[in-house]
């Protein structure tokens, strides 16, 4: 992790990617519209989206496997636009790791050495498959090895070259949920000991969270929002980076008073607080909010005990419409006026018995957890539909 | 019922038996002939055993020259077809260019037309031209028919690689040309290989295109079709058992060697 | 830190995929490679037929030369005079076609789920005979079904000649030089055709499929009728062209195993050619094996809805 903090100051040269302008269209279509990005040196850096938001196309613009239609590529102070990928310094872990099957592991990882012309590899593929834990295998071909083990492969066969820039194409995609979460913490390791910057691309929102120093989440061909993860879950800017990062319940407020660092909202019949410092939408009187706050952050009261609630949170009232029980916690979904299919996850500390569906309950949450987006957006960007990227 | 039982569970292999046995049995007569001592010309009857023609398979004027002909016709027209038919095969898969349609119909249609068709108006082409018949024109239309069938099976190898694998190489420091020779080639070796083992086959056996456009010049089934009008002599039996034994031996020398490579491997 | 600067959202972008295009760097490529491979075609494949088509409206003699007279009743001679020998050459092909279904895909089936172990021992001993001339082997069939043989003795007494003879597909107790020996001839050769694209669609059958087809209550001949055959299909089509489109203008056969009455359009075609050297008859009765083949080739796959044959 030091190696990441240490370099967090933009522009100091080295390894940074800097992306100028940079953008994509094939034919009418645009995949990447012209967009500025600095992955500083060291950084473990997310783009997130889901499939054909630009993410991949973005990254195979730094590989250079990729034209660029307008900008530039910088690695450090070097423009590398022009440059074809095989003189790049820059790595790539491919989507479904794309091994050479003739070759054996070996001559897998000693492939971009041989490549060029360094004649005494023995030594370092070694090391290299020492370090991703894959000594035993280095005379069997990719087949013979299990998901895991081949994903290990691409990384080594990539890191060996010691590139100023790793990219990871959705590397873990094709591995079970089980086995996903562990090389989530393999590569964080792996990118801990070697401090090279890596930029990893996903449609995994937990994946990029738990790896990530920081996340830029793409829709349609832009970066939406860029910011650590818990920046972007804590203070989306819009209800696509809102939705696609977790789960969040909108409310369509009405801009009542401004005073100080606090507004005040309309909403139903009742009145909302937002902190001033997590909104995002113009605040003119009578102008349209929408009011987010995440289901954990909600508590439930039964409509009965309404009186028990601490002043100063906000509140709304509703009828349990659905409930379930999943461990932890227990998952309500709440029909309230101001907004149906209100979602609110309660811990399995105290379970209220009378919380069934079909009771009337109280919402109440702190203020300061609430945020405020423009009105004038979908409010349903970025629902997950279960959609994964396989191709 | 216990027997119908059994016959009916077996029913597709004992046709399948059967008909493998249709396919083979004109190999056995062929071998068993081979040690015929015909009386006459024909060696279509069973006479007495002899091994006189093997000890001598070359004692009919005529054939092992007609033998090594075709050999070398097979030969050249294995590595042009090949190297034309895997271009064209690369070509198609990998890039996109106008005209696409009648590029595929243009190989598409040799394929689909009986061999009698191309041989006539190969012909006549080459009547037109005033070409003199022989080893060249013979060369030439081998070429033609063979590369649609290199095309169909090296494409197929080809549209089953996986682009990123190339990508790959790039982003690993090979240049064009050494991903070519590196990657691409040895993936692509084994539809090549299919392609280019296809073309010998046709090649060497073919007839009926052969026969239009030699003029005098005489391959071995050429060789073989004359003297299905004139008399057989044992030799030809002898060459065609050898060939089949040849080929099988081949195939399973290669097969035990793949095997004991992959249980090394493993 | 990171920065990002960027355009306020618009309308969102069309959600298709970007396709995968090559890179721009040699628009020439595809072009260079092809060229050589395409003109070998065209001038070897395409320009004879166009060549034999002007051929076929020619008039003249050998001696005196030929030229282009639209001379069209070239066409309708060579029809009215042969069209025994096409119609021949249709049904023979059309036979051997079903011979060869019927009998290829019990051993296709056989070696893509039965076989076990020994499935590349019979996949060796199906491909294995190419490399035995066929003219040889085809000539082993005037022994197979010589007069007074085995086989020929073994049909006579069950009485199966008696049939086929009634049927017109022998004559006396004979096979040799009769329809039935032809078409055995066509059938026998042209049948690793069939069977080596029927095995690789067949192949591609997932087995759970006929698991899951019992599991649902049909019987091993409607898992049959119902799951394998239609999956099959492809192999169906392709084995039938490339059994039929060859049987069609072969005239070995015929002239090894058959008879002055078996002639088929292949042996017309081949005389005129090269023996009786009448180029114009001869290009005519190619063109119109030629056309009938492709209007047949064509209505079939329109038929079948099997267009990836390439």
């Amino acid at each position: 992790m030091k190696t990441t903090k240490d370099t967090t100051t933009a522009g100091h040269g080295g390894g940074d990617v800097r992306l100028t302008g940079i953008g994509k269209t094939y034919g009418s279509f645009t995949a990447v519209h012209p967009l500025d990005l600095t992955v500083p040196q060291g950084s473990f850096f997310a783009l997130l989206g889901a499939s054909g938001c630009g993410k991949t196309t973005t990254l195979r613009m730094i590989a250079g496997l990729e034209e660029p239609t307008s900008g530039t590529v910088h690695l450090g102070d070097q423009d590398v636009t022009a440059l074809p990928p095989y003189k790049r310094p820059v790595n790539t872990v491919f989507q479904s790791y794309a091994l050479f099957p003739h070759l054996d592991i070996f001559e897998n990882v000693a492939f971009g050495l041989r490549r060029r012309g360094i004649k005494s590899v023995k030594k370092q593929v070694e090391e290299m498959l020492e370090l991703v834990q894959l000594g035993e295998q280095a005379r069997k071909k990719p087949h013979q090895l299990s998901g895991g083990q081949q994903q290990r492969v691409a990384v080594a066969r990539a890191l060996i070259n010691h590139p100023k820039v790793l990219l990871l194409d959705e590397p873990l995609g094709a591995l079970d949920l089980k086995l996903r979460r562990q090389m989530q913490l393999e590569l964080k390791r792996i990118q801990t000991e070697v401090g090279i910057t890596f930029v990893h691309v996903t449609h995994d929102q937990e994946e990029a969270m738990t790896m990530a120093d920081t996340v830029a989440v793409m829709n349609a061909g832009r970066v939406e929002q860029l910011g650590s993860p818990t920046d972007l879950y804590e203070n989306p800017r819009t209800t696509f980076v809102a939705n696609f990062l977790g789960t969040s319940n909108f409310i369509e407020a009405e801009v009542d008073t401004k005073s100080g660092d606090e507004i005040v909202l309309k909403a139903g019949g009742g009145k909302l607080v937002l902190p001033g410092a997590r909104n995002s939408a113009p605040t003119t009187a009578g102008g349209k909010v929408l009011v987010g706050v995440r289901p954990e952050k909600i508590s439930l009261t039964h409509a009965d005990d309404a009186g028990e609630i601490p002043e100063g949170r906000n509140r709304i009232t509703g009828r349990i419409a659905e409930s379930s029980f999943i461990g932890v916690s227990t998952q309500f979904v709440v029909d309230s006026p101001v907004c149906s299919d209100f979602e609110v996850y309660v811990q399995n500390i105290d379970r209220d018995a009378r919380l069934v569906p079909g009771a009337e309950v109280v919402l109440h949450w702190n203020p300061a957890h609430t945020f405020g987006l423009d009105a004038a957006q979908d409010i349903d960007a970025g629902v997950e539909t279960g959609e994964e990227e396989v191709a | 019922m216990t027997f119908v039982n059994w016959f009916k569970r077996r029913l597709v292999v004992i046709a399948g038996l059967l008909t493998l046995a249709y396919l083979l049995l004109p190999n056995v007569v062929v071998t068993v002939f081979s040690f015929n001592n015909p009386k006459g010309r024909f060696n279509y009857t069973w006479q007495e055993f002899s091994t006189e023609a093997w000890k001598d398979p070359c004692g009919v004027s005529g054939l092992c020259a007609s033998l090594s002909l075709s050999l070398q016709l097979a030969l050249w027209a294995t590595l042009g077809a090949t190297l034309l038919g895997t271009m064209i095969a690369f070509a198609l898969v990998r890039y996109r260019f106008r005209a696409r349609g009648a590029v595929n119909s243009l190989i598409f249609l040799p394929m689909a037309m009986p061999e009698v068709v191309m041989a006539a108006s190969l012909l006549t082409l080459f009547l037109n031209m005033g070409a003199q018949l022989g080893f060249w024109t013979i060369l030439i239309a081998h070429i033609m028919f063979c590369l649609s069938f290199v095309v169909v099976a090296v494409k197929a190898r080809v549209m089953s690689m996986d682009p990123r694998l190339e990508q790959a190489a790039q982003d690993l420091y090979a240049g064009p040309f050494q991903t070519f020779v590196r990657v691409t080639l040895p993936i692509a070796a084994p539809g090549i290989a299919a392609g280019a083992l296809l073309a010998f086959a046709l090649s060497f056996d073919d007839f009926i295109i052969t026969n239009f456009n030699a003029g005098s010049t005489v391959t071995f089934p050429m060789f073989v079709w004359g003297s299905a009008q004139r008399g057989t002599p044992v030799q030809v039996n002898v060459i065609g058992t050898a060939m089949f034994v040849i080929a099988v031996l081949l195939v399973l020398v290669s097969m035990v060697i793949g095997n004991r490579r992959n249980r090394q491997k493993a | 830190m990171a920065t990002v600067t960027e355009a306020p959202p618009l309308a969102p972008a069309p959600e298709t995929k970007p396709p995968r295009t090559p890179r721009k760097r040699g628009r020439w490529t595809p072009y260079l490679l092809l060229l050589p491979g395409l003109l070998w075609l065209f001038v070897f494949f395409a320009l004879p037929v166009i060549y034999q088509a002007s051929t076929s409206v020619q008039t003249g003699s050998l001696e005196e030369g030929y030229e282009v007279t639209w001379h069209f009743a070239t066409y309708w001679d060579a029809l009215s005079d042969y069209w025994p020998q096409f119609v021949r050459s249709v049904l023979y092909a059309a036979s051997a076609t079903v011979l060869c279904l019927l009998l290829g895909y019990p051993l296709a089936y056989l070696i893509a789920f039965r076989a076990g172990r020994w499935r590349n021992l019979i996949m060796i001993l199906v491909i294995a005979p190419f490399f035995t001339s066929f003219l040889i082997r085809t000539l082993a069939w005037k022994t197979i079904l010589a007069d007074g043989g085995p086989v020929v003795d073994a049909l006579n007494t069950l009485h199966v000649l008696d049939v086929t003879a009634w049927l017109g597909w022998t004559a006396g107790d004979r096979v040799l030089a009769t329809p039935l020996a032809v078409v055995c001839g066509l059938t026998y050769n042209f049948l690793p055709f069939m069977i080596l694209p029927l095995y690789t669609s067949l192949e591609r059958i997932d087995p759970r499929l006929h698991e899951a087809a019992n599991d649902l209550y049909a019987r091993p001949s409607t898992t049959f009728r119902r799951v394998t055959f239609p999956l099959s299909m492809p192999g169906v089509v392709s084995g039938t062209l490339l059994t039929f489109i060859p049987a069609s203008g072969d005239y070995i056969n015929s002239d090894l195993l058959g008879s002055t009455d078996t002639r088929m359009v292949g042996n017309v075609i081949q005389s005129q050619f090269l023996r009786i050297l009448d180029y114009p008859t001869a290009a005519a009765l190619s063109f119109i094996l030629m056309a009938a083949i492709l209007v047949i080739v064509t209505l079939y796959i329109r038929k079948s809805g099997t267009e990836d044959l390439v």
